[in-house]
C-alpha cells in the first residue's frame, strides 16, 4: 500500500501510569460497576433463573411432558406463526414510514410521526378493544368476513393485527434517527451515477440501515411473541386454537399448573434469548463492517 | 459538451435561491462558480446535475433542451461537497457502482469493469487503495475517489461542489493541480463551486461571480480582476 491508513491502532503495551483524563478514580468505578451488576442480577438475572428453576422443579421429564401437551404445542405454533407474519410486515411498513419521513418533505409529516408513536401510548387492552369494535362479527367488514367463513376477531387475523398494532413503532423508531443522520447524499450520488430507485434502495439505503433494521426487527419480534393485553382481548382465549404462548401461560398459571406454566414460560424466555444470541453472533461476525459504517 | 443556462430561476417556498440567471458555457471549459455562502452556487450546480428542478427557465446541452431530463439520463459526473462515498462499499466498489448500475445491455463485462476501475485509480494516483473502505481514507484521498467514481460513468460534464472545501491548505494546492490535469486529459466541460477567489482565479478559464441568487459578472480571471463589473465584485475581490 502506498500510504498508511489513518485509523489509529492501539499501542501494544499501555504505559502503566497512563490514565485518560475522563476516567474516574478506581474506587468510584468499582462502586459504579457493583451497582450496575447488582441491579442487573436482581432485576433481570434472578427472575430468569427463577423461571427455569420452577419449570424444572419436578424434573426435566415432567417439564418436557408438559410441553408435549397439545395445548402447549398449539400455543407455541400459534405464537411462531403470528411473529412470522407480523414481524416481516411491520419491517416493510417501518422501512416505508421511515423512508417517507426522512427522505421527503410533505404536509402532515409531524402528524405521521405522532401516529407512529401512538401504539406506545395507547394501552394494549384499549387497542384490542378498538380492533374488536372495528372488525367484530357485528360490524360490516367483520360480519362479511364471518359470512365468507373467515372471521377476523377471535381468530388468527385479529391476533396478527393486534400484534402488529402493538409492535408497529419498533422498526420505524430505530430507523428514523439513523436515516436522518445519514441524510440523502449517498442516494443522490447513486442517482447521478445512473442507478434506478429500486437499485438505490437495495444497494445503498438498505445496507446503510441494516443494523438499525436488525435491532428494530429483533425488538419487534420479541414484543410480538410476548404480547399479552391486546391479544387477550381479540383472541377470545380459545384453548388449543387462539391462545398464544403468553395467554396459555397465564391460563395454566391460574389453574395452579405451575410446572406446565413455567415450562412454557421458559420456552418463551429461550426464544427471546435466542434472538439476543443471534444478534450478538451477527455483530461479532460483521464487526468490521459495523465499525466501518459507524465511522464518518 | 456546451451548456446553456437560459433564464433559470429557483424558489424554495418563499425564498428565491436563484433569480433568473443566464450563462453560456463553452464546450471543454473549466468554470468556477464563485460567491459567498448562500449565493445560490450549489443550487445552480444541482439544477445542472438534475438533482433539483428549476422553477422557471431552461437548460440546454449541446443546443438540445435538457430541462426535463432525469438525473440518471443527464450523465453528469457529480462530486458532492462531503463526497458522499458509499460507506459500506470498498473504494473499488464505489468506483464501479455507476458501471454496474447500467442496464444489462450496456453494462461492461466484469473484467472490463475491473480494468476501468484500475485505470481510474491510476489516474487519481492512488493505485493501491481499491480494497479500503472510505472511513480508512484521508480527506484528500476521499475527494479523489469521489472524482474517480464520477469519472467512471464516462460523464458528459463534471460538476464539483466545493471540491476542496474540507481540506487543509497544502492538500488543496496539490488537488487543484490534480483537477486541472484531469480536466485537460479528459477534455470534459467542468464546473466547480468555490467561495475561495484565489482558487477560482488560479484554476478556472472562466469565472462566474454570484451573489444573492444573481450572477454579478462572467469573465476570464484576469478580466474580472482588472475590471470588476459591480461594486459587489470589487468588494468581494478586495477581501
Ligand atoms: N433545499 C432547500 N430548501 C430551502 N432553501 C434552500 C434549499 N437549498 C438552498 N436553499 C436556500 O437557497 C439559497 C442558496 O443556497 P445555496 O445554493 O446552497 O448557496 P451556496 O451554495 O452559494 O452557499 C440559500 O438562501 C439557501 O438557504
Ligand atoms: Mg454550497
Amino acid at each position: 500500500m502506498s500510504d498508511a491508513p489513518i485509523t489509529h491502532s492501539r499501542p501494544a503495551h499501555r504505559p502503566p501510569t497512563h490514565r485518560p483524563v475522563t476516567t474516574e478514580s478506581p474506587g468510584f468505578r468499582y462502586a459504579l460497576i457493583a451497582v450496575v451488576v447488582l441491579f442487573l442480577a436482581f432485576l433481570l438475572f434472578a427472575p430468569l433463573v427463577a423461571v427455569f428453576a420452577e419449570a424444572l422443579s419436578k424434573g426435566a421429564i415432567e417439564a418436557v411432558t408438559s410441553l408435549a401437551n397439545p395445548e402447549a404445542t398449539s400455543a407455541i405454533k400459534l405464537t411462531l406463526i403470528v411473529a412470522a407474519v407480523a414481524v416481516p410486515l411491520n419491517a416493510v411498513f417501518g422501512i416505508a414510514a421511515a423512508w417517507l419521513i426522512t427522505k421527503y418533505d410533505f404536509r402532515g409529516k409531524a402528524l405521521l410521526i405522532t401516529l407512529i408513536d401512538l401504539p406506545f401510548s395507547v394501552s394494549p387492552v384499549v387497542a384490542g378493544l378498538c380492533l374488536v369494535l372495528t372488525f367484530g362479527a357485528n360490524t360490516a367488514i367483520g360480519g362479511w368476513m364471518v359470512a365468507q367463513g373467515y372471521p377476523i376477531v377471535f381468530a388468527l387475523p385479529s391476533i396478527i393485527l393486534a400484534s402488529m398494532f402493538v409492535t408497529f413503532p419498533f422498526v420505524a423508531r430505530e430507523l428514523i434517527p439513523v436515516m436522518i443522520e445519514q441524510g440523502r447524499a449517498e442516494e443522490e450520488a447513486a442517482l447521478t451515477l445512473g442507478a434506478s430507485g429500486w437499485r438505490i434502495f437495495f444497494t445503498v439505503t438498505l445496507p446503510n440501515i441494516r443494523w438499525a433494521l436488525l435491532y428494530g426487527v429483533l425488538l419487534c419480534n420479541a414484543r410480538a411473541m410476548g404480547e399479552f393485553g391486546a391479544v387477550a382481548v381479540v383472541s377470545g382465549k380459545i384453548r388449543g386454537q387462539t391462545a398464544t404462548m403468553p395467554i396459555t401461560i397465564e391460563m395454566l398459571y391460574n389453574e395452579y399448573l405451575s410446572v406446565a406454566a413455567f415450562s412454557l414460560a421458559a420456552v418463551l424466555a429461550l426464544l427471546a434469548l435466542l434472538t439476543l444470541t443471534l444478534k450478538t453472533l451477527l455483530e461479532w461476525r460483521f464487526a468490521d463492517q459495523l465499525a466501518a459504517a459507524h465511522r464518518p | 459538451m456546451q451548456i446553456e443556462i437560459d433564464h433559470i430561476s429557483k424558489e424554495f417556498g418563499a425564498t428565491a435561491a436563484l433569480h433568473p440567471v443566464s450563462l453560456s458555457i463553452p464546450s471543454g471549459a473549466l468554470v468556477a462558480l464563485l460567491g459567498p455562502s448562500g449565493s445560490g452556487k450549489t443550487t445552480l450546480l444541482r439544477i445542472l446535475g438534475g438533482l433539483e428542478f428549476p422553477t422557471a427557465g431552461r437548460v440546454l446541452f449541446d443546443a438540445t433542451d435538457a430541462t426535463n431530463l432525469t438525473v440518471q439520463d443527464r450523465r453528469a459526473g457529480f462530486v458532492f461537497q462531503s463526497y458522499a462515498l458509499f460507506r459500506h462499499m470498498t473504494v473499488f466498489e464505489n468506483i464501479a457502482y455507476g458501471l454496474r448500475a447500467r442496464p444489462r445491455a450496456q453494462r461492461p463485462a466484469k473484467a472490463e469493469i475491473a480494468r476501468r476501475v484500475t485505470k481510474l485509480l491510476e489516474l487519481i494516483q492512488l493505485p493501491d487503495i481499491g480494497a479500503r473502505y472510505p472511513s480508512q481514507l484521508s480527506g484528500g484521498q476521499r475527494q479523489r475517489v469521489a472524482l474517480a467514481r464520477a469519472l467512471a460513468i464516462e460523464p458528459r460534464m463534471l460538476l464539483l461542489d466545493e471540491p476542496f472545501g474540507a481540506l487543509d491548505a497544502r492538500v488543496r494546492k496539490e488537488l487543484r493541480a490534480g483537477l486541472r490535469e484531469i480536466h485537460d486529459t479528459t477534455g470534459l466541460t467542468t464546473i466547480f463551486v468555490t467561495h475561495d477567489q484565489d482558487e477560482a482565479m488560479e484554476l478556472a478559464d472562466l469565472v462566474v461571480v454570484m451573489s444573492m441568487g444573481r450572477i454579478e459578472q462572467i469573465g476570464r480571471p484576469q478580466d474580472i480582476r482588472a475590471r470588476p463589473a459591480t461594486a459587489f465584485v470589487k468588494e468581494f475581490l478586495a477581501v
